[in-house]
Formats: structure tokens, C-alpha cells, sequence
């Protein structure tokens, strides 16, 4: 009988290393599917939202005639006003083409299309200019001013020969004249700052549209859900952790809470429908509203970590506090609470961040509306946070709806936006976690 | 009338000098004393403080609500903090346990605190009921449960039938769930038994970033990225459909969103698992993965059920993912690369732009909402007893 040595690998031993390396391989290759699926989501949004960044304009030089602008020639504001947008826009068109020409650039376009190579929100930033300083009417203005998305998108690679061929928004001899002009120095591509700042603009117009309103709403959102679901998170988890007897009561708030968090947050929409909306009568798409509703989601969220930090302060902590002579509120207010704060804290950060980037139940509150009046913090006819707002993440969904291709690069600039937002509120929560957490 | 911000300026006068009057007067009925006090005399100020700012605070919060009384609630108002504070001012003796007092009031704010999740599920549920009725009383109940047809039509005559809904949302869910129960698993199991420590800090984290991403980065990825790559490389070339938005789209986008939930609930509880079990296991003469399949998932299956109920209710209650991702149209087929729709899709169309509260076209949003809270809350509850019931195995 043939006895084989123990290092000699049978069948059967193959066969079960083999799974082995089999099964190992599978959890990688999860892994790094995981990971694959991340870095591909973020490669995509900021391979398209990045050049949002970016900005397309001409240094128009034009003049400005007293007899188109204020036949009148007293400056009174009131009368300029009557001239529309209509009436710069000739002024423009004209400013453009004197630039063309100046330069000796060949081309077979009309003065009308190159006007229209200038953004439509253009118009209105010299009316605004030439209404804030009176004074330079008759004389000459430089300015600069945002080109159409076409030729924006034409520097940013959106937009091509091809493309534009075929749409009929622009064509190819716009294109060529934009790089032409883009040669001489009259048209340049710079840090887009009115992104972050500039309110909503309409379907036509994406390289004007921001996020101004976007980023004030949420931030009034935020300190609302900071102002509510803070103190009342805080002060249910002390409650439930530190003085709650066991029964049937304190059982059911905390099958509650758990579920509360596990609510699709939709549904949180719809209370604030019904509720706020409809029944309290408080005012559509208002940052109060969003904010209320918002507080509601973010509170089972902040309790449960928060009653997680309590729990890990030791009981060696209470029991030192009541020995000397401590009530069980003071135990737990002078020494329990600010042991916890970081932890607490952390949680806190992390329900807010959640909170920013929910868009669903604002979307049933009516911030979807197309916003462009900067939103007050208060006022006597609308109240405190009662002004019409929309939000950052509605503003992108709100871009997603839009038809022109413009404004998908503003919704992924916008997305940007919020990661960083985002990233910010995290790395804050790790630093404090880090600097501030106590092993016992 | 008298404006509301007088007594709410009157109460914050009142309760900030409640409290150095209050502490003041203590100090003085105990003669100098402050040994021969019941609490410190601080412990009389906070009492007097809470006194007057936690009825006026329930009073006016009370007062807003029923919006019928603002005429004379400021006079309650003021009212109110008057009475705090000279009941409390009046009771002040040397033998007053002001201490007790203060912190049953502060006892009572925790209380009404945790209450708000109570109040929270009520609103919801009452909120939808009531709605619900509203849509029932217009609309047949048996047409909205079983109708296979869903057209709404603001002119009336609508068809709201949710069976189509329904389908839509569980075939996009599967297909969510078949992409990220396997792969949140492996990588559950892989982080939590074969990783190294430096393998495990970069990777947990990297896919914990998952589980931070706003839905909406979601849905613009499925919206730009994801429906024509799908639509280019797999639908047009096998015949499926031109469509972008489709079950497919929506369904591997939620499932990459499902994959941190997943891996890190059944990380947590492969940990639970007592490391007696693998050594026991591994003592036989087990290869690893032989522990793994054969102990460690067996000891952890309920809790890892939980988890998967858990990430079946997220797929089923998500919103921007399928209005991005999904479709509108509601539709009943097999084809994953159709577009089809949910019904958080339609809750969402139902009740944005211009909405009639009596028409049966916008209620029917509140209806489909009651089933979306009934279908995730059956599943969260099932999984929580679930889960529950499994931690206490081995505690």
C-alpha cells in the first residue's frame, strides 16, 4: 500500500484551495466593483460639471447715445426705465461689430448675428450698469460681457463645428469668428464667480444662470434644522437614555425613532404638504417650510448617534458625580452632556449634511419654482424665513428639466458645488471625532 | 390689540430677572444664610426662570397653532409668564426644595423633546389618512387597488390604478438589490476576514463616500451617464429599445447606491459573530472561505436578512434616482431596458406644478404615499425585530 506524503496535494485539496482563491477573488473583485462605481460617478460629474467653473466673455467697448437711452437727457430714473433691453441690445450688437471690424476680421455675418453671439442676459447687464451709473450715458463703456452657451460651450469642447452646423442657435461662422476674436484677445475664458453668486436664469439662457438663490435657501434650511433638530435631538436622547423608566411608553418612542430614520424621505414631503402647507397655511416653497420639514427627517438621524455618544461615557462618570452629592440632572448636564458633545457633535454634522442634500420632500413643498429675487432672512410681510427660496439640490434637479445642453454642465458644476459643501461638513465631523474622542 | 412681541419681550424681562430676584430673595428669607437653604440660591433663580419661560413658551406654541385665538393670546401670554413668576417668587422659603422644582421642569422639556418623534409619526400617518379618505370618498378603492391602468387626466375620467406603479417600483428594486446584496456581501466579507488593517482604513471609508452621496448626484448620474451608456452599448445593439431612461438605468444606479448600506450592516454583524465560531471552525481543518460559507454567514443569516429588508425599503421609498433614472411612463412589462416608472415618481409628479386639492388626480399622491409608508414601515419593522432578536444570541 502506497502511502503519500501529506505535502503532496490530493484532488480534493486542490479542488478546496482552489475555492478558496475563488471566493477570496469574488470579495475583491466587490470591492473594487465598489470602487469602480465610485471613482466612475465622480469622474463623471466633474468631467462635466468642472468647466462650469469657467466663463466665456467679450470685452465689448461701446457707445452709449443720450438720444436712444434718455431722449429726455434730464436722468431721470424712472424714464430710463422705459427703455427695455430691446433698445440695448442694438447698442450691443452695434459694439460688437465696431469691434469686428476695428480688428479686420473677415467675416459674412450680420450685425444681428453677432449680437447673438453675446449672451441674451447681456442686454441686461449694461441696462443695469448704465441704470446704476447715469452719468456715462454719451460716452463710451467698456464692459464684459457673457457670450451665448453656444460659443461658451464651443470653448469648452460642448459645442463644435459639426454640432453647431446643425443647430440652429448658431453656426460654424460664428464659431470661427468667436475663436478669431478669442485670438485678438477680445474674447476670454475666466473664473466663473457669477456662478456661485448669480441667481437662476431662464430656459434660454444657461450661461447666466447661478446658484446665489440656491446656496442663501439652503443655508437658512440649515440653520433652521441647526436651531430645531439640535435642542430637541439633544434633549430626546438625554431623555431617553439617562431618564427614560423601561416600558411600554419609552419601548414604542424608540421602535418610533428607529423607524422615523428608515422613513423614505418623501414621505417627510408629503407631512409637510398636508401639515405646513395646507393646514398651518404657511407659505409654498419657503425656506421655513423646507427647513421644518427637513428638521423632522434630521431629528431620528441626530438621535441615534447622539444617544450612542451617551451611552459610551462611562458609568463610573454618573456614579462619581452622584457620590458627591449631585442631582441625577446635574450628573448628567455637568458632566455626562459635555463628555458626549464631540460625539453628539459629529452626529449632528453628519444629519445636517444629509439634510443639504435631500431633495425629494422639497420638491412637494413647491421649491421647485423658478426663483430669481435673493431671498430675505426676514420680513414683515413674509415673516422670518418666509420669502419664496428654492434649494441647491432642487436647483439641480430643476437644471436637469431644463432642454438646453448648457444646463447639464450647470447641474454637475452645481453637484460640485455640493460635494464640496458636503466634504467640508465631513472632514469637520472626522477632525472633531479625531481630536476630541475618548477611549475609557 | 396688542402686538405678540410685547409679552414675548415681557417674558424674557420676567425670566432674566426672575433669576437674580428669585436668588436674591432666597438669599434674604434665609437670613443671610445660605446654609440654612433647602438648594443653592441659584437653584431659586433657575426655578423662576423655567417657571415663567416653559408655560409661555407651551401656551404661545399652543396659541400659533389655533390661529383662532390671536387676538387675545398675547394677553394670555403675558398672562402666564405674570403668574410663573410670582407663584414661583411667592413660594420661595427656606424649606422650598427649588433644586427638585427646576428640574422637573427641565424633566418635563426632555419628555415633551422625545415626544416630537410620536407627534412626527402621527402627523404622518393622520396627515395621509386623512387625505386618503378624501381620494376614496371620489375615487373606487377597488379601481385604485387592482386597475391595471394608470392614466391620470386632469380633465377627470382619470384611470389611477397602482398596479403598475407597484410594478415598476419592485422590478427596480430587484434589480437594485441583485446588483448590491452580492456585491455589498463579498465586500463585507472580504473588508471584515481577509483584508489587512491598511486594505480595510482605505477601502471601508472609500465605500462609506458611497453612502454620502446626495440622491440627486445619483440621478444625475444615471441621467447623463449611465441611461445612454446603456442605452448605446446594450439596448439599441440587442434590440431592447432607444430608450435612456429605463428599469435598468434606475435599478444598477440605486444598486450602487445600496452597496455601502449593504456592506457596512452585514460588516458589522460578520463582526458580531463570536471568533470562537471561526476558530472552531478553522480547528477542523476548514479553509477559510469553508468557515465563512458553512459558519460565520450561517450564525449571521438573520442579520444579514435584516440588512437586506433594510436596503429593500431604501429601493422602494427612493425618489430621485427612478425621476431621473426611471421614466414617466407606467407600464407593465418585462423589458429591463423600457422606461418605466414608480411611485415615488409619481407622487412627486402628482404633486408639483399647479395642484387642485380637491381633484382626485392630486389626492391619489396622498394614497400612493399611505402604501409607500405601509410597504417600507412592514419591511423596517420586520427587519428590526429581525435584527433584534438575532443581537441577543450572542450578548
Amino acid at each position: 500500500m502506497t502511502q503519500k506524503s501529506l505535502l503532496t496535494v490530493d484532488a480534493r485539496t486542490k479542488k478546496r484551495n482552489a475555492a478558496e482563491k475563488r471566493f477570496k477573488a469574488y470579495g475583491f473583485a466587490a470591492i473594487s466593483v465598489a470602487m469602480l462605481a465610485l471613482v466612475t460617478l465622480l469622474t463623471s460629474v466633474i468631467g462635466t460639471g468642472a468647466s462650469a467653473f469657467k466663463q466665456t466673455y467679450a470685452t465689448v467697448t461701446m457707445q452709449l447715445p443720450e438720444d436712444v437711452l434718455d431722449k429726455s437727457g434730464v436722468r431721470d430714473i424712472d424714464v430710463m426705465k422705459k427703455v427695455t433691453t430691446v433698445g440695448y441690445t442694438k447698442i450691443l450688437n452695434q459694439g460688437l461689430t465696431d469691434t469686428v471690424a476695428a480688428l479686420n476680421i473677415p467675416h459674412d455675418l450680420s450685425n444681428k448675428d453677432i449680437g447673438g453671439m453675446l449672451s441674451k442676459e447681456a442686454a441686461a447687464t449694461i441696462r443695469d450698469h448704465v441704470l446704476a451709473n447715469p452719468e456715462l450715458i454719451g460716452q463710451e463703456v467698456t464692459l464684459d460681457l457673457l457670450m451665448n452657451g453656444r460659443i461658451d460651450g464651443y470653448f469648452k469642447g460642448r459645442v463644435t463645428m459639426e454640432s453647431a452646423a446643425l443647430d440652429s442657435n448658431t453656426s460654424p461662422a460664428e464659431l470661427a469668428l468667436a475663436q478669431a476674436l478669442a485670438d485678438a484677445g477680445v474674447v476670454n475664458t475666466k473664473f466663473n464667480w457669477a456662478f456661485l453668486t448669480n441667481p437662476d436664469a431662464s430656459d434660454q439662457r444657461p450661461e447666466a444662470a447661478g446658484l446665489g438663490v440656491a446656496i442663501l435657501g439652503s443655508l437658512y434650511m440649515m440653520i433652521i434644522v441647526l436651531a430645531i433638530s439640535l435642542p430637541i435631538g439633544v434633549a430626546a436622547s438625554i431623555y431617553l437614555e439617562e431618564f427614560a423608566p423601561k416600558n411600554r411608553w419609552t419601548d414604542l418612542i424608540e421602535v418610533n425613532i428607529s423607524n422615523l430614520a428608515a422613513v423614505p424621505s418623501i414621505v417627510y414631503g408629503i407631512l409637510g404638504l398636508a401639515i405646513f402647507i395646507n393646514f398651518l397655511e404657511f407659505k409654498q416653497s419657503s425656506p421655513l417650510v423646507g427647513g421644518l420639514v427637513l428638521s423632522l427627517m434630521t431629528l431620528p438621524r441626530i438621535i441615534i448617534p447622539a444617544r450612542a455618544a451617551l451611552k459610551s461615557v462611562p458609568p463610573s462618570i454618573r456614579d462619581a458625580a452622584l457620590g458627591v452629592g449631585a442631582s441625577k440632572m446635574q450628573s448628567v448636564f455637568h458632566h455626562v452632556l459635555p463628555l458626549a458633545a464631540p460625539g453628539i457633535l459629529t452626529g449632528v454634522i453628519i444629519g445636517l449634511g444629509q439634510a443639504l442634500g435631500e431633495t425629494a420632500p422639497l420638491l412637494l413643498i413647491g421649491m421647485v419654482a423658478f426663483v430669481r429675487e435673493y431671498p430675505a432672512a426676514y420680513t414683515p410681510d413674509a415673516g422670518l424665513f418666509g420669502e419664496a427660496s428654492t434649494a441647491l439640490p432642487v436647483q439641480i434637479y430643476n437644471w436637469t428639466q431644463r432642454a438646453d445642453p448648457g444646463f447639464v454642465e450647470r447641474a454637475s458644476g452645481a453637484i460640485i458645488t455640493l460635494l464640496i459643501f458636503l466634504l467640508i461638513m465631513n472632514a469637520v465631523a472626522i477632525f472633531l471625532r479625531r481630536k476630541f474622542e475618548r477611549r475609557w | 390689540m396688542l402686538p405678540l412681541y410685547v409679552p414675548l419681550i415681557a417674558t424674557a424681562f420676567l425670566a432674566a430677572f426672575g433669576f437674580l430676584i428669585a436668588s436674591r430673595r432666597a438669599l434674604a428669607v434665609s437670613g443671610g444664610d445660605a446654609r440654612k437653604l433647602a438648594a443653592l440660591p441659584r437653584q431659586y433663580g433657575l426655578n423662576t426662570t423655567l417657571s415663567v419661560i416653559i408655560p409661555t413658551s407651551v401656551v404661545l406654541i399652543v396659541g400659533m397653532i389655533f390661529s383662532s385665538l390671536s387676538g387675545v393670546l398675547p394677553f394670555i401670554v403675558l398672562g402666564v409668564a405674570i403668574f410663573g413668576f410670582s407663584y414661583s417668587i411667592v413660594r420661595i422659603t427656606p424649606e422650598f426644595r427649588a433644586r427638585r422644582y427646576a428640574e422637573a421642569w427641565i424633566k418635563l422639556v426632555l419628555i415633551a423633546a422625545s415626544a416630537v418623534a410620536i407627534l412626527t409619526t402621527l402627523g404622518i400617518v393622520l396627515s395621509m389618512l386623512f387625505e386618503t379618505r378624501h381620494f376614496f370618498a371620489q375615487y373606487d378603492w377597488k379601481a385604485f387597488f387592482f386597475s391595471t391602468e394608470w392614466s391620470p387626466n386632469f380633465r377627470g375620467n382619470s384611470a389611477l390604478g397602482i398596479i403598475p406603479l407597484l410594478w415598476g417600483t419592485f422590478y427596480i428594486s430587484l434589480i437594485a438589490l441583485t446588483f448590491a446584496v452580492p456585491i455589498g456581501l463579498f465586500a463585507a466579507i472580504y473588508l471584515s476576514e481577509y483584508a489587512t488593517r491598511r486594505m480595510r482604513s482605505i477601502a471601508k471609508p472609500a465605500i462609506e463616500i458611497l453612502a454620502g452621496i446626495p440622491t440627486i448626484v445619483y440621478g444625475l448620474f444615471a441621467l447623463i451617464t449611465v441611461g445612454p451608456f446603456l442605452r448605446d452599448h446594450f439596448a439599441q445593439p440587442m434590440g431592447f429599445g432607444d430608450s435612456a431612461s429605463s428599469v435598468m438605468t434606475a435599478g444598477i444606479v440605486m444598486g450602487v447606491m445600496l452597496i455601502p448600506f449593504v456592506s457596512s450592516l452585514s460588516d458589522d454583524i460578520i463582526n458580531a459573530v463570536p471568533q470562537a465560531l471561526r476558530d472552531g471552525s478553522l480547528g477542523l481543518g476548514a479553509t477559510k472561505s469553508e468557515t465563512i460559507r458553512q459558519v460565520v454567514i450561517p450564525a449571521a443569516l438573520p442579520g444579514i436578512v435584516g440588512a437586506i429588508l433594510l436596503a429593500a425599503s431604501r429601493a422602494i421609498g427612493e425618489t430621485m434616482i427612478v425621476v431621473l433614472g426611471a421614466g414617466a411612463a407606467a407600464r407593465m412589462s418585462l423589458n429591463p431596458f423600457e422606461a418605466m416608472t414608480t411611485v415615488t415618481v409619481k407622487i412627486v409628479s402628482q404633486l408639483t406644478g399647479d395642484t387642485d386639492f380637491a381633484s382626485p388626480e392630486t389626492l391619489v399622491a396622498f394614497a400612493l404615499g399611505l402604501t409607500l409608508f405601509v410597504i417600507t414601515l412592514g419591511l423596517n419593522v420586520l427587519a428590526l425585530y429581525i435584527v433584534r432578536k438575532y443581537r441577543e444570541q450572542y450578548e
